[in-house]
């Protein structure tokens, strides 16, 4: 994985003293609130309805043991013994002080960890496919790229007071990991007829109120010119995004107010002048330097057999859990933090601690956490993977349902945010828990849970997708269905009106119910859902307020 | 607080004077707003005094078309320190528009936002608070990722 060098090391030391003193000025009443809100969220530190929260950076998904272990330090020293991985790839501490936050990313800086532009109107932390270098189906690992852009991105003098924030995806392979076309931009590492590699640039994705599928704006774009293409995105949309209207501030908006050519004519005006001027071209030393970090290991000559396990429940995790990998005799494992019945993306210290030691034990030198708030093991011996599961098992992360119906992902919700509408994480724990006995009957379903129309929990992009509404004061919430983060992205449709917090859950059976009586050979849920639309799941959703009603 | 004009660095006296819409113009160097520049082109570039024009976060400087070449000053204003459109517009100024001429901040912007507007090609700074405290922003974070308008070496050129 990428290394710092001097300047990098510097760059993330200066930047903890500079927030240090923002701090010490916030603590004197120098800063007020409202002046020092911009520049906490420039380094990921939110105001939460009981405390600050600390969102640190795990650049497209990337973490070594030694940063493992370093998480799980702050957990237990700053925090309440636990993390919350997020969509973003990143992790969250809900609970440190604001005095002890400078001292925290001090420590993340010894381990090569910031929490730089996780948060505010600036070009967030950039996130990749979480099977990079790994993929059977992969055309060339997204990360150098990835960490390209997050080096141009970090404190851009023109780029940090953005409309809103601003969120760039990268994906290297043929299916679609990395929620591309919900992204603020996204770059898809592509190869033309002549067989030359660049990049396709789509724009204008995104969830929130406004859910849009993003755009293509660049074709081909070369891999000299990649900076001086996303500087062109960024300038179009520094000038022209709408300032007046949080809730129309985001490209999307723009994007879509103007359409494709619209948007093209702008961003190619631009794109010619910065590449004219040459400063900005990403020099294929520099590149290569960068790719050089994330070679893949030596994987050694291995048979592609799996051994036999006497565990019953091995057959099953190696069936959901583990993922092909483009070297023979390896697998793609992941670590799913969805427990039954528990809440989505929380992972304690000793876990942490463990996994680092995991990743010791077996030789792996890192592990990814995925957009779906799991962690990967991205290289696993195949012959390794019965100690592994029973390793896992050992410490509750063996939980065997990745893409199934229980793991789900979820935002926070009203139980920490104070944005929220109302509570998610409940949801997903019911949800999770009278599903689990059936979920290998069910196959494929992706839920997605958001406490309020800010969508963090992804709902627009779920098979099935919950909202969670405030109406007077009482717990809501809207089903969608239809919607996916994959290669055949769609925004989910509403079904209709809300249920209550105690309908939803028998509401979500119910549809998945009559998918297992209407489903043909080998559909999934969300095959079945095309195929037929909306109104046979309607007409069951609301069994129960009809019979309410007579 | 009094507000200063920080210039290059330094504390600096101020030759210019806004002028309203519609006040007498006094002798000497003036600055005025777009639409004034607009209204009353022939007579203010006729001066044989410094002329600057103060633009809004929402008017684009390429507005400015040849005018520009009698310009001395553009003041760019920041109606809240979160608007960062004058960001780009200083930057256009100085690449696009290769204006050599000052470049002037008023309004509501932070001490914490100075290093990224002499990046981007500001050079003088209505505001409050010294030279020293100036110069400790700018002088935070050493080295750079991005080129810029500053013309700055980046990390990028160090590593070769």
């Amino acid at each position: 994985m990428y290394r710092y060098d001097e300047f990098d090391a510097a760059f993330v030391s200066e930047r903890v003293e500079q927030f240090r003193h923002q701090v010490q000025r916030r603590l004197t009443g120098e800063l007020n609130e409202d002046q020092f809100k911009p520049f906490r969220l420039m380094n990921g530190l939110y105001l939460q309805l009981h405390a600050y929260m600390l969102r640190i950076a795990v650049p497209y998904g990337t973490l070594s043991a030694r940063q493992l272990r370093m998480l799980a330090h702050i957990a237990r020293k700053y925090d309440k013994g636990y993390g919350h991985f997020t969509t973003r790839q990143n992790i969250q501490f809900n609970w440190p002080k604001l005095v002890d936050v400078p001292d925290i990313l001090a420590e993340l800086a010894t381990v090569e960890m910031h929490a730089i532009q996780t948060s505010g109107n600036c070009i967030r932390n950039v996130t990749a496919d979480h099977f990079a270098g790994a993929a059977k189906d992969e055309i060339e690992d997204p990360r150098p790229v990835a960490e390209t852009i997050r080096q141009w991105s970090s404190l851009h003098p023109e780029f940090s007071f953005l409309p809103r924030k601003f969120k760039i995806a990268v994906s290297g392979a043929s299916h679609d990991r990395a929620a591309l076309r919900f992204h603020d931009l996204a770059v898809e590492i592509v190869k033309n007829d002549a067989g030359e590699t660049g990049y396709r640039v789509l724009v204008g994705g995104g969830m929130g109120r406004t859910p849009y599928l993003s755009y293509v704006v660049g074709d081909f774009v070369a891999r000299p010119d990649l900076l001086a293409f996303l500087e062109a995105v960024l300038r179009v949309y520094n000038e022209n995004g709408r300032r007046d209207n949080i809730y129309k501030a985001r490209i999307k908006v723009l994007a879509h107010t103007l359409g494709p050519d619209e948007m093209r004519k702008l961003i190619a005006r631009e794109f010619a002048e910065i590449k004219a001027a040459g400063t900005l071209q990403v020099a294929e030393a520099e590149r290569k330097r960068i790719a050089a970090y994330f070679a893949p290991p030596e994987f050694d000559v291995l048979s592609d057999e799996t051994p036999h396990s006497a565990d019953p429940d091995f057959a099953t995790w190696l069936k959901t859990n583990t993922h092909p990998h483009r070297a023979k005799g390896y697998a793609i494992a992941t670590i799913s933090l969805k427990p039954i019945g528990g809440v989505p993306g929380d992972c304690s210290h000793q876990q942490l601690d463990a996994l680092a030691a995991l990743l010791d034990d077996f030789a792996m030198a890192e592990l990814r956490v995925s957009h779906e708030q799991n962690l990967v093991l991205p290289h696993v011996r195949k012959k390794d993977l019965p100690a592994v599961f029973a390793r896992l098992k050992s410490l509750g992360l063996a939980t065997a349902n990745a893409g199934l119906v229980t793991d789900i992902i979820c935002c926070p919700g009203l139980d920490y945010c104070d944005l929220a509408n109302a509570r998610s994480i409940p949801v997903a724990q019911r949800i999770s828990e009278r599903l689990a006995a059936r979920q290998e009957e069910i196959g494929e379903l992706k839920i997605k849970i958001s406490g309020c129309i800010n969508a963090c929990g992804h709902h627009h992009a779920g098979h099935i997708g919950i909202l969670g509404v405030d109406k007077k004061g009482v717990e809501f919430y809207q089903l969608q269905l239809g919607g996916s983060a994959a290669e055949d992205a769609a925004i989910g449709e509403i079904m209709g009106p809300g249920f209550g917090e105690h309908e939803i859950v028998d509401a979500v059976e119910r549809v998945i119910d009559a998918y297992l009586k209407l489903r043909r050979d080998g559909e999934r849920f969300l095959d079945t859902y095309r195929r037929i639309g909306m109104e046979p799941f309607k007409n069951v959703a609301y069994l129960e307020q009809l019979h309410a009603a007579h | 607080m009094t507000t200063t004009l920080i210039k290059n660095g330094c504390v600096c006296n101020d030759d210019y004077t806004f002028v309203a819409d519609y006040a007498p113009l006094p002798e000497g160097a003036v600055v005025v707003t777009l639409t004034r520049l607009r209204r009353e082109r022939g007579e203010l570039l006729a001066r044989n005094t410094p002329l600057g024009v103060k633009l809004a976060s929402d008017q684009s400087p390429e507005a400015l078309g040849s005018d520009l070449d009698h310009l001395s000053l553009v003041v760019l204003e920041f109606p809240k320190f979160r608007d960062g459109r004058s960001f780009s517009w200083a930057r256009l100024l100085r690449t696009r528009l290769c204006f050599k001429g000052e470049i002037r901040a008023t309004g509501d912007f932070l001490y914490d936002q100075l290093a990224f507007m002499v990046r981007v090609g500001f050079d003088a700074f209505e505001m409050q608070g010294s030279p020293e405290a100036f110069g400790r922003a700018l002088a935070e974070i050493s080295n750079v990722y991005q080129p810029s308008a500053d013309g700055r070496k980046t990390i990028l050129d160090l590593r070769r």
